[in-house]
């Protein structure tokens, strides 16, 4: 069909189709190809596909599918989402330096600690809600700067045309991990970010079934290089997980709207609760860093966080909530609440957590589909058994 | 937790299946058979065919969402029907409306032609007239609502009342509202059908059917025909289900206001004689003020597909004449309303203006013609 403009809410449901897979027979869905080789017609050309691990039909689909909605040139899809980030960082070098966001989750903690600097690369990590801090970081050798906005667990904020502008100056790339927003509601590339990055596993996949990880560029050399990595780690993602997440894109804009709808009225009511100490999400104009989200976002997501005064008060509170799975992860058609502490962000020690606010009574909470009354009428039950079980005990 | 609202229900379906592991979504089991701890002893699954782990939550969920006592998962929607036609034996007679599904037409002539199942077509539009075509030997009333393709409603509680005192079973298509916006069985139906393959699917990538029955003997029967005939769905394909599931309240909300956007673009537009349209869900029907434009306007199309089936997240437009209606004889067709100029929409959940400019381009091609051919 003729590429005529359209609306990421329509690109979500078409982008995957724009290859010839589907004017073969008619099907409307990319076809899964579980076939690891290709049959080659030539002796000295190759057609488009060799291996699966270097170019798969089905994964192609995705990938041109998330370049579009990320208004990139390229997409790359990886086994996970710390594949993803694994493979673009992975694109420096032994003596490169990279300034971190303070704010990050532990799994890209530990990897930047453990195992990035195993190979030389070094790093500092900085409040990349103060722009200040991040260019006072910024070292001889810096080649990129990492961000996450907003970031996990506590929604922080970066003002991403800022990071942009430092970069620049700097001569280096900016890496923007999107799992929060997705480009429904938040293209870093069009801000002059130069990667981004997506657990996939997330919003984008969003129904808790399957591990994917993300990369977009728009940079023709950067993307040769993180195809390099690509292929030559393999960390891909496999054909029948591919359409997974091109079948879950499809619905991406009917979830988060709702979830995100729903977010908002559970923060403005915890907000509210005379137990919770904190609230985080960027919806609420009390959120540091609101008008700058605003101006790079357009809505708020459905990921918040709350604080509650103490680790027995949290504890009594989760065994008693009914309705939301209490899991790690997020972005499912499921609520789930998180205990930052032990879930996400263990692989941060103790004294770094405390620095950063990840206390004993914080709770990570991803809104998915359920009705919004139920679910707050469920954390409105678990609280009045949780302050009478702590005023009891007391 | 069944006090949950029906939204809440269909985002945790089978999230608390496996407890063992906690996973929160059902496992899919590739397992044929079952082993056996002893003579005499099972765990309630022994072959795949009778019961599967993966088709039960989905068996438990739909029965569940549609206010049933069981559920029952086939291959395809015509197996579905399939199953519950097959609670008639030869000397029995059904009544059927005339505004229904081409496949389920084909189904009961060939079970009055083959099995001796007297099938009756007509339109539900008073009780008096059903009514006066019960005798003997009616066992049932078979309807769909809204109909397809003409979108006409057929109220339920006055036919379950019509049922209940001659003793007949209702049945009920209801695939083009779902149970989000209908429950048959909360109004007096017997049973319920579903062409999961439709929304409740939901993506176009399953083809499934669904059963939900009310009453101990009748889920009795139908547990027991299920197994015998066979026409099960693969555990593989019960898993998708269940992952449709979880998003058929958005979805069908979107589709919903897309649809009623796309039906006042059309009440306007000069090139189409009439709209037709329940009021609730994706499904539009349309017939233009030529049936020589079909061509033009479907060859036109490039966003929405001219293809068979609905209820997905893509927009689809059919040709009932030669696609799912094509097994009614012409003249009867025609007769029922389903003529030559009659598109039917199944309106997806793209971005309800790209699909309005998609319409109005074709529309605005095939002014241009008629232009140019009414100057000549």
């Amino acid at each position: 069909m003729t590429q005529t403009k359209q609306s990421i809410e329509t690109s979500l449901i078409t982008a995957s189709t724009r290859g010839d897979y589907e004017q073969k027979t008619g099907a409307v869905n990319v076809p899964i190809y579980l076939s690891s080789t290709f049959d080659q017609e030539h002796f000295d050309s190759f057609g488009p596909y060799d291996y699966s691990r270097s170019g798969n039909p089905t994964r192609d689909a995705l990938e041109k599918t998330i370049a579009e909605l990320e208004a990139g040139t390229r997409g790359f899809a990886f086994s996970s989402g710390i594949a993803a980030i694994a493979s673009a960082l992975l694109t420096l070098n032994a003596g490169d330096h990279l300034v971190v966001t303070s704010e990050v989750y532990g799994g890209t903690y530990r990897f930047v600690t453990q195992v990035l600097t195993k190979y030389g690369i070094t790093h500092t990590f900085a409040d990349f809600t103060n722009l200040q801090e991040v260019e006072t970081a910024i070292q001889p050798n810096t080649k990129v700067l990492y961000a996450e906005t907003p970031a996990n667990p506590l929604l922080g904020i970066t003002d991403i045309r800022g990071i942009v502008s430092i970069a620049k100056k700097h001569g280096l790339l900016t890496f923007v991990d999107n799992t929060f927003m997705t480009p429904l509601y938040q293209r870093p590339l069009d801000l002059g970010v130069d990667v981004v990055l997506h657990s996939a596993t997330k919003f984008l996949g969003g129904h808790s079934d399957i591990i994917a990880g993300l990369a977009v560029t728009k940079d023709e050399e950067l993307g040769k290089q993180i195809y390099f990595m690509q292929n030559s780690m393999g960390a891909i993602l496999g054909a029948h997980d591919s359409f997974s997440l091109i079948q879950g894109i499809k619905t991406l804009n009917a979830r988060l709207t709702q979830s995100s709808q729903s977010a908002l009225k559970i923060a403005s009511y915890l907000d509210h609760h005379e137990l919770v100490e904190n609230v985080y999400y960027p919806g609420l104009p009390s959120h540091p860093g609101y008008d700058i989200h605003a101006s790079q976002a357009s809505n708020a997501g459905a990921v918040l966080s709350f604080t509650l005064p103490n680790r027995e008060l949290t504890k009594a509170f989760v065994e008693h909530v009914q309705i939301p799975i209490f899991a790690v992860s997020l972005g499912g058609v499921e609520s789930i609440l998180s205990y930052p502490v032990t879930m996400s962000h263990a692989a941060i020690p103790k004294e770094e957590r405390d620095k950063r606010g990840i206390t004993e009574g914080l709770l990570r909470f991803s809104v998915g589909l359920e009705n919004v009354d139920d679910l707050i009428a469920d954390f409105e039950q678990a609280f009045h058994i949780a302050k009478k079980q702590i005023t009891v005990s007391k | 937790m069944t006090e949950n609202h029906i939204s809440t229900r269909l985002a945790q379906i089978g999230t608390d299946t496996d407890p063992n592991t906690g996973s929160i979504n059902t496992p899919i089991y590739l397992s044929t058979a079952y082993r056996h701890a002893g003579l005499g002893q099972s765990t309630g699954y022994d072959y795949t065919r009778t019961k599967n782990p993966t088709r039960s939550v989905l068996e438990e969920g739909i029965a569940n969402l549609e206010s049933g006592d069981a559920g029952f998962a086939c291959s395809s929607g015509m197996a579905a029907i399939q199953l519950v036609l097959s609670l008639f034996k030869t000397g029995d007679e059904v009544i059927y409306t005339d505004d229904i599904y081409g496949g389920t037409y084909r189904l009961a002539v060939q079970y009055e032609e083959q099995y001796g199942i007297k099938a009756h077509f007509t339109p539900f539009q008073s009780v008096a007239e059903i009514e006066a075509l019960i005798n003997d030997h009616t066992k049932a009333l078979f309807i769909e609502t809204p109909t397809n393709p003409l979108m006409q409603e057929i109220n339920i509680i006055q036919y379950a009342k019509l049922a209940k005192t001659h003793n007949l079973l209702l049945i009920v298509d209801n695939t083009f509202l779902t149970p989000y916006y209908q429950r048959p069985i909360e109004l007096g139906a017997d049973i319920v059908i579903h062409s999961a393959t439709k929304y409740i699917g939901g993506h176009n990538d399953v083809l499934a059917g669904l059963v939900v029955s009310k009453g101990k003997e009748l889920s009795e029967k139908l547990l027991y025909n299920h197994n015998a005939s066979g026409a099960t769905l693969a555990p593989i394909d019960s898993w998708l289900l269940l992952r449709g599931l979880k998003t058929l309240h958005v979805r069908m909300k979107q589709h919903t206001e897309n649809a009623k956007k796309i039906v006042a673009y059309l009440e306007q537009e000069t090139l189409v004689k009439d709209v037709l349209y329940a009021g609730l869900g994706g499904m539009v029907s349309f017939r233009l003020q030529r049936s020589e434009w079909v061509g033009p306007f479907l060859q036109n199309l490039k966003l929405i597909a001219y293809a068979e089936s609905l209820g997905g997240v893509e927009s689809f437009i059919t040709y009932p004449a030669t696609q799912t209606h094509a097994d009614i004889p012409e003249e009867e067709r025609i007769a029922r309303g389903v003529d030559n100029s009659l598109l039917r929409f199944s309106v997806g959940i793209e971005e309800d203006e790209d699909l309005i400019a998609e319409l109005k381009q074709v529309f605005a091609i095939i002014q241009q013609e008629v232009t140019i051919h009414d100057a000549n």
